[in-house]
């Protein structure tokens, strides 16, 4: 293994007692002094500060890069107007999933932001797909992504422009002096933004941040347990190259448009799952009493037959329970129907759950 | 009464033939936020290294394993609600099991206080 890389945070990880981990090659604080459950119920109640500068920041450039970046992706982008952003997935020629990505309608080019683990991966498939356009990856510019019902507050301060982002918008702005790119989503379900900064200026907009007496920072174990409580996928988890956007109930990534006209890889896989559904979905599951039941868990039906397995799953902060993904057969996927996980070698009773487990609270 | 550790990070506290069983300041440190506890029923009988009881943090689930030989007297049922005394008071209130020792020649090797911070100084 070469050696765990870096984020222009990385020092300031250190001096916060950020406990370092490896994740993806990149050496990320899991968490803070404060511990998990102080971060995740901070964000949930103020805002939070991470650092997902691991993950990948990339430009399409071209005459029609939407049209072009539609066959890598089932999301429609054509239709994406300036400004605005759109969550989809890059599709393998089986329907499975590559990875699951942020496209920005940047004005004349696409702002694409793609998970760390994938990156090179990633960047290697548009580049080969993408013959008629330029891409481009970033790779001196930070990422932070400020969550939590105080965020825009907070940055309206240092960027008055970025309070009037409704979610799933994009924006270049001025950000306390420094030319940001600042798009009003994430990965918490709170209402909150990400902020594409230079890598130069990004300890020093993350300090500015961390000032704010409503910030505090936050790591990827709460990172972790505030998506999972969000019913958001976590991708090498709950989403892969086995799993199809249908199965993963991300069909409502793939607008009309594009179900009808595929162009797309792993068309032909995809529309017949929309059209016939498909055997399995991913859905929220809890478990009864206090022990959580973790990824690889079985799931068996009501009649002890093994039905899936779960894909995530851990403690929900916010719930004080243990709440987990998994795929079940499609006969088992209806909210309230009875389960039953496996977790170290005994059954624990489980139900079917809607998602989100916890509301999202977007600005839309 | 003499207190003893494990390479696993289990301290045992032994007065007579009873050991009482729980996981160190260091282990508690290491795993974060405790939000499960499982601990063995009180007259099961535990071989030494035999997985006696369960702690879980918000991020994974580790063993804790039985570090002598014995049967199980009484187990701390206050953990199944209040699993985050593992995280207040370690190596106090939050001990998990108790054990009537087989073999009080297994306690030998194993370290005191001393040996045990040095063995934990050496991890980092």
């Amino acid at each position: 293994m070469s050696q765990p890389r870096r984020t222009p945070l990385y020092d300031l990880h250190r001096e916060l007692g950020g406990r370092m981990v490896d994740f993806a090659g990149w050496e990320m604080p899991v968490q803070y002094p404060a511990g998990i459950i102080a971060e995740h119920t901070h964000c949930r109640t103020k805002a939070a500060l991470f650092d997902v500068s691991h993950m990948g920041q990339v430009l399409v450039r071209g005459a029609e890069p939407a049209t072009a970046m539609e066959r890598l992706v089932p999301g429609a982008l054509q239709s994406l107007k300036p400004g605005q952003s759109r969550y989809t997935v890059f599709t393998n020629e089986e329907g499975g999933i590559l990875d699951d990505l942020i496209v920005s309608n940047a004005g004349d080019h696409l702002f694409v932001v793609v998970n760390a683990g994938c990156r090179e991966q990633d960047v290697a498939h548009m580049k080969a797909g993408l013959a008629d356009c330029e891409v481009e990856e970033l790779t001196d510019r930070g990422l932070l992504a400020l969550q939590g019902p105080a965020a825009a507050a907070v940055l309206g301060r240092l960027a008055p422009e970025a309070a009037s982002l409704r979610f799933m918008q994009s924006a270049l702005m001025d950000v306390g002096g420094v030319s940001c790119r600042v798009s009003r989503l994430g990965y918490t379900g709170e209402d909150g933004f990400e902020i594409s900064v230079p890598a130069d200026w990004a300890a020093k907009l993350a300090r500015t941040l961390l000032a704010a007496e409503e910030v505090e920072p936050a790591g990827l174990g709460a990172r972790d347990s505030l998506r999972l409580e969000a019913g958001l996928s976590l991708y090498g988890h709950d989403i892969d190259t086995t799993t199809t956007p249908v199965e993963a109930q991300l069909a409502w990534t793939i607008a009309k448009r594009r179900r009808e006209e595929g162009g797309f890889p792993g068309a032909a896989v995809i529309q017949r799952q929309l059209s016939q559904g498909p055997a399995r979905k991913l859905v929220g599951i809890l478990p009864e009493g206090r022990a959580p039941a973790r990824e690889g868990t079985e799931i068996r039906d009501g009649q002890g037959r093994s039905v899936g397995r779960l894909t995530s799953g851990g403690f929900a902060p916010s719930l004080g329970r243990p709440v987990a993904l998994g795929y079940v057969e499609t006969a088992c996927a209806e909210p309230d129907t009875a389960l039953e996980l496996i977790v170290r070698n005994k059954p624990v009773p489980a139900r079917v759950a809607a998602l989100p487990f916890v509301p999202h609270r977007y600005n839309r | 009464m003499a207190l003893y550790f494990t390479k696993d990070h289990e301290w045992l506290k032994v007065e007579g033939d009873i050991a009482t069983v729980g996981i160190s300041q260091h282990a508690q440190e290491q795993l974060g936020d405790v939000v499960f506890v499982e601990v063995p029923e009180a007259g099961k009988s535990l071989s030494k290294g035999d997985e006696a009881a369960v702690v879980e943090s918000v991020k994974a689930a580790s063993e804790v394993y039985a570090p002598v030989s014995g049967e199980v007297v009484e187990a701390n049922e206050a953990l199944a609600d209040q699993p985050g005394l593992v995280n207040e008071d370690a190596e106090g209130g939050a001990w998990f099991f108790k054990l009537r020792l087989a073999d009080k020649g297994e306690l030998e090797g194993l370290m005191d206080r001393d040996a045990y911070q040095a063995f934990v100084d050496s991890l980092d």
